[in-house]
């Protein structure tokens, strides 16, 4: 019981952590309908500028430039790439995400060489015991942080003008423009927003008990692509629901694969994929992808 | 307030010309009304004075100004910020938003006074989008989407309001509470540009209307002179008088 406890806690707050990368995800594809595959190489810049400056300027100043830095980097993807391509089809500016994704991932590989990056983080491998539940101080404040995080910016883009404008161009972005809704500004804040986010999730990413930030982290981001598309690509809350599904489904399977040694090791890496094929088998838009409600 | 002008548009989309050289006028504080059949240009027209031809890949050239202020070029955005707001064809309500929401991204970027203020504004002229404030937009039934279509573009506080259509698949007697409407918010100093098919309407409210027939004006003056013309009575009227023997009923004047 213990162990299920704690894998479930575990899960659950790494399942935080690629909400917040799905999240931000499906709010690039929300404001531009581009689906981002650039968005695990915005992870690792965030990551990778929190891991080389922590030495210089501290923990949490190298955190704050690097949510900085990753939320420039997204918006200047968006200003010099996607706002300039005047293109036919929103598919093809996926595939230019992907060259961007290549350009920026392969430099920082290069930077980060055979190297394990530490984050710098003030928790350390502390551990919490709750009873007889032992639980991880990173894991506790990525839920925390997650939690607030996604709280936040979920009321945000409920009740401030931005997040007015935000949906009001997601739905119909001509009609927004009429409106007097400035597109440009917000695409651009979305991407931004989307990679601060990541930055973040990077953080989490690489603390303890994950030795560090090495070349590998932008794979391990790719597992928030799954949760996004099966809470539904155009869906906040999808984003949320696909994120805790995939991280306690994650856990669950890695915790217990012992026990199910007839599927092989390594299933806890497999399982993300598998249980987003069974959802869109059964849903094809995702659980909560876009139910059209209007009358006519 | 300025009078809004179109000078020598010609609109293009790819190779299609929608527009060749249309110039009319709409004095401040008039309603002027653009008639004409489907495809004649109308929303193309309305397009390239609100900004929008590029969400359907137009390029025009010619001139669209406000007063001594040239619009042509500027973002669909920026037309909404010198006072020029349109109400597209079909409503287009945010359905998944709630009717208050919508009214809000109307008013985005005003100071919270005047936002109150037009806030105030629309719903006495619409007591209904009060009662129905947090319902989604989605839920209304037709005529009520378009009060919030009006609702929501006067939230932007326009000197010129550009209507595309606004009785377009309504109940007669909602076409003729909106026709009020459209009136009085013409009354409190708005310049109204009135795209419409629907001749007869058009004509009651219009003190000046053009005839758009496949991209040119054909026709043009004042509601009262287009009223009485022969060629707008047999072709949007359809009256047709004895004079011309058996042609009795309407024709479609393309094929004419």
């Amino acid at each position: 019981m213990t162990t299920f406890v704690e894998l479930l806690v575990n899960g659950i707050s790494i399942g935080a952590v690629y909400a917040l990368i799905a999240l931000g995800f499906v709010i690039i594809f929300k404001a531009t309908e581009v689906v981002n595959f650039a968005h695990a190489s915005l992870l690792l810049a965030g990551g990778y500028l929190v891991a080389r400056l922590w030495p210089v300027v501290g923990f949490w100043a190298a955190l704050l430039i690097g949510i900085a830095a990753a939320a420039l980097v997204a918006a200047a993807i968006e200003f010099l790439v996607i706002r300039r391509a005047n293109v036919a089809s929103h598919s093809v500016l996926a595939i230019v995400t992907i060259g961007v994704d290549i350009v920026i991932t392969t430099e920082l590989t290069r930077q980060i060489g055979t190297d394990v990056l530490a984050m710098g983080d003030p928790w350390g491998s502390q551990v919490v015991r709750f009873g007889g539940v032992t639980l991880a101080e990173t894991r506790i404040v990525a839920l925390v942080t997650a939690a607030l995080l996604i709280t936040a910016f979920l009321l945000a883009f409920k009740y401030t003008g931005w997040g007015v404008a935000m949906r009001a161009a997601a739905e119909d972005a001509e009609t927004a423009a009429l409106m007097g809704v400035r597109l440009g500004r917000v695409s651009m804040s979305a991407w931004a927003v989307a990679g601060a986010l990541a930055a973040v999730a990077a953080l989490f990413l690489c603390v303890f008990p994950t030795p560090g930030l090495d070349r590998s982290t932008s794979l391990v981001a790719l597992k928030a692509f799954p949760a996004a598309i099966l809470g539904g690509l155009d869906s906040t809350t999808g984003a949320l629901v696909g994120g805790l599904v995939i991280g306690v489904t994650e856990s669950m399977m890695s915790g217990y694969q012992n026990d199910m040694a007839f599927l092989g090791r390594g299933i806890g890496d497999v399982a993300p994929f598998l249980v987003m094929l069974v959802i869109l088998l059964i849903r094809p838009a995702g659980l909560f992808g876009t139910k059209e409600l209007a009358r006519v | 307030m300025a009078d809004l002008a179109v000078s020598d548009l010609v609109v293009g989309y790819g190779p299609v010309r929608a527009l060749r050289g249309v110039s009319m006028r709409v004095p401040s504080g008039s309603i002027v009304a653009v008639l004409g059949a489907n495809g004649a240009g109308k929303s193309t027209l309305l397009r390239a004075i609100s900004g929008t031809l590029r969400f359907h890949r137009g390029s025009c050239q010619g001139a669209v100004t406000l007063g001594d202020q040239r619009l042509t070029g500027l973002a669909a955005a920026s037309v909404v910020a010198r006072g020029v707001v349109q109400v597209p064809e079909g409503r287009r309500v945010f359905a998944r938003m709630t009717v208050e929401e919508n009214l809000r991204a109307g008013g985005l970027g005003r100071p919270r006074r005047e936002y109150a203020k037009a806030h105030d504004q629309v719903v006495e002229l619409f007591p209904v989008l009060a009662d129905r404030a947090r319902q989604r937009a989605g839920l209304l039934s037709g005529g009520e989407q378009q009060m919030l279509a009006i609702g929501r573009a006067l939230m932007a506080g326009p000197t010129t309001l550009l209507l595309d259509e606004p009785t377009l698949g309504l109940a007669p007697l909602m076409a003729a509470r909106i026709t009020e409407t459209i009136k009085e918010i013409n009354s409190l100093g708005t310049s109204v540009l009135l795209v419409e098919q629907n001749v007869a309407m058009a004509l009651s409210l219009a003190s000046h209307a053009y005839v758009l027939e496949v991209g040119e004006v054909v026709l043009e003056g004042t509601a009262a002179e287009l009223r009485a013309s022969d060629e707008v009575r047999r072709r949007y009227l359809g009256i047709a008088d004895a004079v011309e023997g058996t042609l009795r009923t309407r024709t479609l004047s393309r094929w004419s």
